[in-house]
């Protein structure tokens, strides 16, 4: 064969810089490039002058300052006299509080609604099409604004709930009462709920500021024990039935290792319920001015948590029908043509497959329930927006430092979110060529 | 067929010397050389995965070489971009999935190059694809959308649309694979057409009637290099290379 | 031979037994079909008998006139009711939900603003079909007139718009696709309605373009497309920022016409809302288009800045972006540049909105064949020819439900303006109308009000991409 001679290569003109595709890509960039870094020179050099104007410094000593406000929802300790940097935290908890419920609910309801809306019955699926493009087609806001509005003003006043002297001789039930078996008042002031109580506590520390109850990790460490145990069972039964053609049955199994141990350990621990109550006299006429015991959840958490929920609830519910729909019939009449029955089929190739196609866009409606925390800022819920893109900035006036800590923290969870997404899609991706 | 009608001249329309071709590290095409004269009609036959499509796409460079040299017309292809405007003007290119532009009817398929590439007047561009239609044999349907077309259909108006940008070479990238065989020979049928105006045609295919029918010669490929070559009725009564034999009593020996 | 059969006559069609058909196949089949069926069908006549029963007195006793809740809650005690809407709030109100505290007198402008709106998008709409845009525009003309009328407006201005409205229908009839013209200048004459001031600094504007345009005809054939659309920049910049405005303060002394300047913290409503909307709608698109295929280029500092810029946004709320506008960008503009909050949100929405956009374009281009762009290379197209006449047509088709459904979140996303004070129908009038002491303790109705009509805009976008998904389907097959 011969032997390939290499083209004398051509002299390098200046036409080459924009007509040759070896260089124009080069010069295209450059030219970017030279744009973007004048850009971002001129950005920089209006915020030097425009923070000299103002006398103002880029500094975040401003989070180790005393905050001076009151947050009314606080997973952990903190009172006015912490610091701005603590403040922070307890937003973000409240933030991740409220996203992470949020999504819990959105999702069964979106796939509640979106399984409704597939079925062959008729009213429930009109029900279920009403629901869903009356939820997604009026802002987010108003669904919060008007759930708060209802809570603080339809709901009935705390001394409603009290029982007087002339009742218990008239015998006449107070005006409220409370719900699902007297256990949780809903008044104007907020919710109330049963909080857990326990006995025997194992005691708690506290690390870098942040409280570890031991007993809260004990019933963590079992429940999650008591999971790996039943993934055994289930592995170990699915060894068999692959060696033996058998399945054995393991429902009572695993129903066992899931529950029994961790109720024994909140039953050794002393759990009970501290249920929210008037305190009342010999006669039974309510004493004080607001419940006791239990816990204050206040309305703008709840009414946040449920237009989160029903708001983008629709939004899954959509997610759900179409990866269903996206199966074709022939994957379901191959199945049944196998000889596999309807709830096989549904386990073992639609779900598989639908899953497939709902959870990216799941993920992504977290990462927009995520987002939209923020509007509880509209009924004050001191969320990360609330703290320190709120009350703190305004305090400090430091916009800049404030407004870019915020925006990097929301970054850095939407990334994480997005990541965990990719993670899936990555190892869920069919293999085609 | 009247193979003395089909004049052959002694100018050289491509050119190929010395072409290497890489795929990361993957040797896709080695030592490629090859002349076409222009009004010759080379079809190349080879396995799959032999290099044949790729060498048709280096020649209107829709596939970039790394080492030799192509020259088109005169033309060579180097990374300068006003050479392959000139070089993609002049080849005409005919798909395996024909591509045509499904959201624009068989006129607008047709007018659409001519119009803003060579800035021809609108009115002139439609009279030229009205020609090319009728010459394809399917005027009816100028103002139907390509996907309400049968496939044999659609690959005439490929054909056509390449025919309107006036091409002095026509390249053919397995025009028939994707067909089913009762619309193969409207294709071919064209395609022979087409070859005794004298078009200078090559065209990369597995239909062996074709080649014996019109082709000057067969060049067949294997691993990225040219193995054999020769006049159709050498190349398939008397072929030279191993290679060849197993490729031939494998696609003729039903 | 018993194998051999040969039919004689063909069997006539016969119709279904009784049990196939009519009302109660149905009712079984959709209602009743199994026990589980049942239980749902009852769940849901229920919630129906419990929706309704809960909502037709209130809605059946609504009252239309009265200057307060007290009043409205004496008409419907003394109608007998118990409880009943009260819509007199709406009707008092009415002005404030839609044009927040703009000049009561300069209510024609944004309606007429409005009113060109559909004009101008009729021709992209019904791509310069003649009936439908010709339609469009007459009903626009018919409805602005009317709602002219309802807001009593004088005589002079009604008949202003009318001659303005009848010649743009006109134009509609006789040359459909030259209305594409109109569209093209619609957003100055839409920014000139709305905030008023001098006639000259919107048309400064428009020569701005014109000479950015020139530039790019002139030069894009001998110099290529990007280096002539950045000189084009470049010379419209200049323009703009130097000679346009020395040039427009001339013509503003000598020739002083214009309309009332309306400052933009009166805006509010749904003025506000639809002002904020179909800007940033309009100016996402392109941003998007340009973004996604930025990031599809092999250039890696281009595909790099493309994708910073649409994670960065896409990773962050709105709201922040809000504030950003509110706050923040006095920091990033030259000390002593201080435009107009509305103008700096509708910036941040746009630049949030297409961000999105870019990711469903994406998506769209993604799904096209390779062998779309092989066959425009191969006929001797470059490459901004292949992506506006092969690619961008087919991608955008494709993303269609994708791009109205970002334009319906970003629609409906008007509303936080709220929160960076800025009057929004929801949060800023409706707190406004309910501090005041006459309507206090109302909610229902004005949400209603607000939810409804944010309802039909949205449902419609949604239902007008579906049309559009089919009708461009059935050109495939």
């Amino acid at each position: 064969m011969a032997i390939a001679t290499e083209v004398p290569k051509a002299s390098f003109r200046l036409g080459m810089l924009v007509y040759d595709t070896r260089y124009r890509s080069i010069t295209i960039q450059v030219i970017v490039l030279a744009l973007f870094i004048a850009f971002v020179w001129w950005l920089l050099g209006n915020v030097q002058s425009n923070l000299a104007a103002k006398g103002k410094d880029i500094s975040y000593d401003f989070l180790f300052n005393r905050a001076g406000y009151d947050i009314d929802q606080q997973l952990i300790p903190y009172t006015n006299d912490s610091t701005h940097g603590r403040a922070l935290f307890v937003g973000l908890l409240n933030t991740l509080l409220v996203a992470s419920l949020g999504c819990v609910v959105a999702t069964f309801i979106g796939v509640f609604a979106g399984v409704l809306r597939l079925s062959k019955n008729w009213l429930v699926g009109r029900l279920m099409t009403v629901y869903i493009e009356v939820f997604r087609n009026v802002p987010l806001l108003l669904w919060i604004v008007l759930a708060s509005t209802i809570f603080s003003e339809a709901m009935p006043e705390v001394k409603e709930f009290k029982v007087t002297q002339e009742m218990i001789d008239t015998g006449t039930p107070p005006a409220a009462s409370m719900i699902l078996f007297d256990t949780v008042s809903v008044s104007n002031r907020g919710t109330n709920i049963p909080k857990p109580y326990l006995d025997r506590p194992l005691g708690g520390t506290m690390i870098a500021g942040v409280p570890i109850n031991y007993s809260t990790l004990a019933v963590l460490l079992t429940l999650f024990a008591s999971l790996w145990l039943n993934a055994r069972i289930r592995a170990s039964a699915k060894a068999i039935q692959e060696a033996t053609g058998v399945r054995p049955v393991t429902w009572w199994k695993s129903i066992a290792i899931v529950f029994v141990p961790t109720i024994a350990l909140l039953l050794a621990l002393g759990l009970h319920w501290d249920i929210p109550h008037f305190n009342t006299d010999a006669n039974g006429v309510s004493k004080g001015f607001n419940f006791v015991g239990g816990i204050n959840v206040a309305h703008s958490f709840t009414a946040l948590l449920i237009a989160l929920s029903v708001y983008h609830g629709t939004y899954i519910a959509e997610a759900v029908r179409s990866g269903i729909l996206a199966i074709s019939r022939g994957q379901t009449e191959a199945a049944y043509a196998l000889g596999l029955r309807p709830n096989r089929t549904m386990s073992l190739v639609i779900l598989p497959q639908a899953l497939r196609v709902i959870i990216p866009p799941l993920i992504s409606q977290f990462l927009n329930l995520t987002k939209n925390t923020t509007l509880g800022m509209a009924i004050s819920y001191l969320d990360l927006k609330g703290t320190l893109g709120g009350i703190t900035l305004n305090q400090t006036g430091r916009e800049l430092e404030c407004m870019l800590l915020m925006m990097l923290i929301y970054l850095i969870l939407s990334l994480l979110i997005s990541l965990g997404m990719n993670i899936y899609n990555n190892s869920t991706k069919l293999k085609e060529r | 067929m009247a193979q003395a009608q089909m004049q052959v001249s002694d100018e050289v329309a491509i050119q190929i010397t010395a072409m290497n071709k890489w795929y990361g590290t993957f040797h896709v095409l080695r030592d490629i050389n090859m002349t076409v004269n222009r009004g010759e009609r080379i079809v190349i036959c080879g396995p799959s995965g032999s290099g044949k499509s790729t060498l048709i796409r280096c020649i209107n460079r829709l596939e970039e070489h790394q080492q030799g040299q192509i020259i088109v017309d005169g033309t060579e292809l180097t990374s300068d971009i006003k050479n392959i405007d000139k070089v993609r003007s002049e080849v005409g290119m005919v798909f395996q999935h024909f591509n045509l532009f499904p959201h624009l009817t068989i006129l607008e398929n047709l007018t659409l190059a001519p119009i803003w590439v060579r800035k021809t007047p609108k009115r002139e561009a439609e009279e030229t694809a009205m020609y090319f239609l009728e010459k394809v044999k399917i005027p009816e349907q100028a103002m139907k959308y390509p996907g309400q077309l049968s496939g044999g259909q659609q690959q005439r108006v490929a054909i056509a649309r390449s025919l309107c940008m006036k091409p002095r070479i026509m390249l053919f990238d397995e025009p028939t694979s994707a067909l089913d065989p009762e619309m193969i020979k409207e294709v071919l049928d064209t395609m022979i057409a087409l070859a005794e105006e004298g078009m200078t045609m090559i065209c990369v295919t597995h239909e062996m009637g074709f080649a014996q029918a019109v082709a000057n010669r067969v060049i067949f490929m294997d691993q990225g290099q040219i193995v054999e070559q020769n006049a159709p009725k050498e190349f398939f009564n008397n072929p030279q290379s191993d290679r060849t034999k197993l490729f031939l009593s494998q696609i003729l020996g039903h | 031979m018993a194998l051999s059969y040969v039919r004689s006559e063909m069997l006539p069609q016969q119709k279904p037994p009784v049990t196939e058909t009519g009302v109660l196949k149905w009712v079984r089949e959709n209602l009743f079909s199994s026990a589980f069926n049942t239980v749902l069908t009852l769940l849901g006549l229920y919630a129906v008998y419990w929706l309704v029963t809960a909502a037709y007195p209130w809605l059946h006793n609504g009252v239309w006139t009265a200057s307060s809740l007290g009043e409205c809650r004496d008409i419907i005690a003394k109608n007998g009711g118990t409880t009943g809407a009260c819509w007199a709030l709406i009707n008092a109100r009415w002005n404030q939900f839609l044009f927040g505290f703009y000049n009561q007198d300069a209510y024609w402008r944004p309606l007429m603003a409005f009113g060109m709106l559909f004009v101008a998008l009729a021709p992209v709409l019904y791509f310069g079909l003649r009936r439908p845009t010709t339609l469009m525009a007459g009903i626009a003309s018919v409805l602005l007139v009317l709602s002219l009328w309802g807001v009593s407006t004088d005589t002079w201005h009604v008949m202003l718009v009318v001659c303005i409205m009848a010649g743009l229908t006109a134009i509609a009839w006789v040359a459909p696709k030259k209305l594409v013209y109109f569209t093209a200048i619609y957003p100055l004459v839409g920014f000139f309605l709305v905030w008023g001031g001098s006639v000259w600094g919107p048309i400064g504007v428009f020569v701005g373009f014109c000479l950015a345009v020139a530039v790019l005809m002139q030069l894009q054939g001998r110099i290529g497309v990007i280096p002539a659309a950045a000189l084009s920049v470049l010379v419209a910049c200049l323009w703009w920022f130097w000679v346009q405005p020395l040039v427009t303060t001339a013509l503003a002394n000598a020739l002083p016409i214009g309309l009332v300047d309306v400052d933009s913290s009166k805006f509010g409503g749904f003025l506000l809302s639809f002002v904020i909307g179909v800007t940033a709608i309009s100016g996402s698109l392109p941003i998007g288009i340009l973004l996604a295929l930025g990031r599809r280029s092999d250039m890696f500092l281009i595909k790099t800045l493309s994708v910073g810029f649409i994670e960065f946004v896409r990773g962050v709320p709105l709201i922040t972006m809000l504030f950003t506008a509110s706050l923040l960008l006095q920091y990033f503009l030259p000390p002593r540049t201080n435009f107009d909050l509305i103008l700096r949100v509708i910036i941040l929405v746009t630049l949030f909105a297409s961000a999105y956009i870019a990711e469903v374009i994406r998506g769209g281009l993604a799904a096209l064949p390779r062998g779309q762009s092989e066959a425009a290379g191969a006929l001797g197209m470059d490459y901004w020819q292949e992506q506006r006449l092969i690619i961008m047509p087919q991608a955008l088709k494709i993303a269609i439900p994708g791009i109205v459904s970002s334009f319906i979140g970003l629609f409906k996303d008007t509303t936080l303006v709220a929160l960076v004070g800025l009057a929004d129908p929801l949060q800023g009038i409706t707190k406004i109308v309910r501090a005041d002491i006459a309507w206090k303790g109302i909610y229902w109705e004005p949400f209603i009000f607000v939810g409804a009509i944010f309802f039909v805009f949205c449902f419609g976008m949604s239902r007008y991409s579906m049309y559009l998904e089919n009708k461009l389907k059935t050109d495939h097959r």
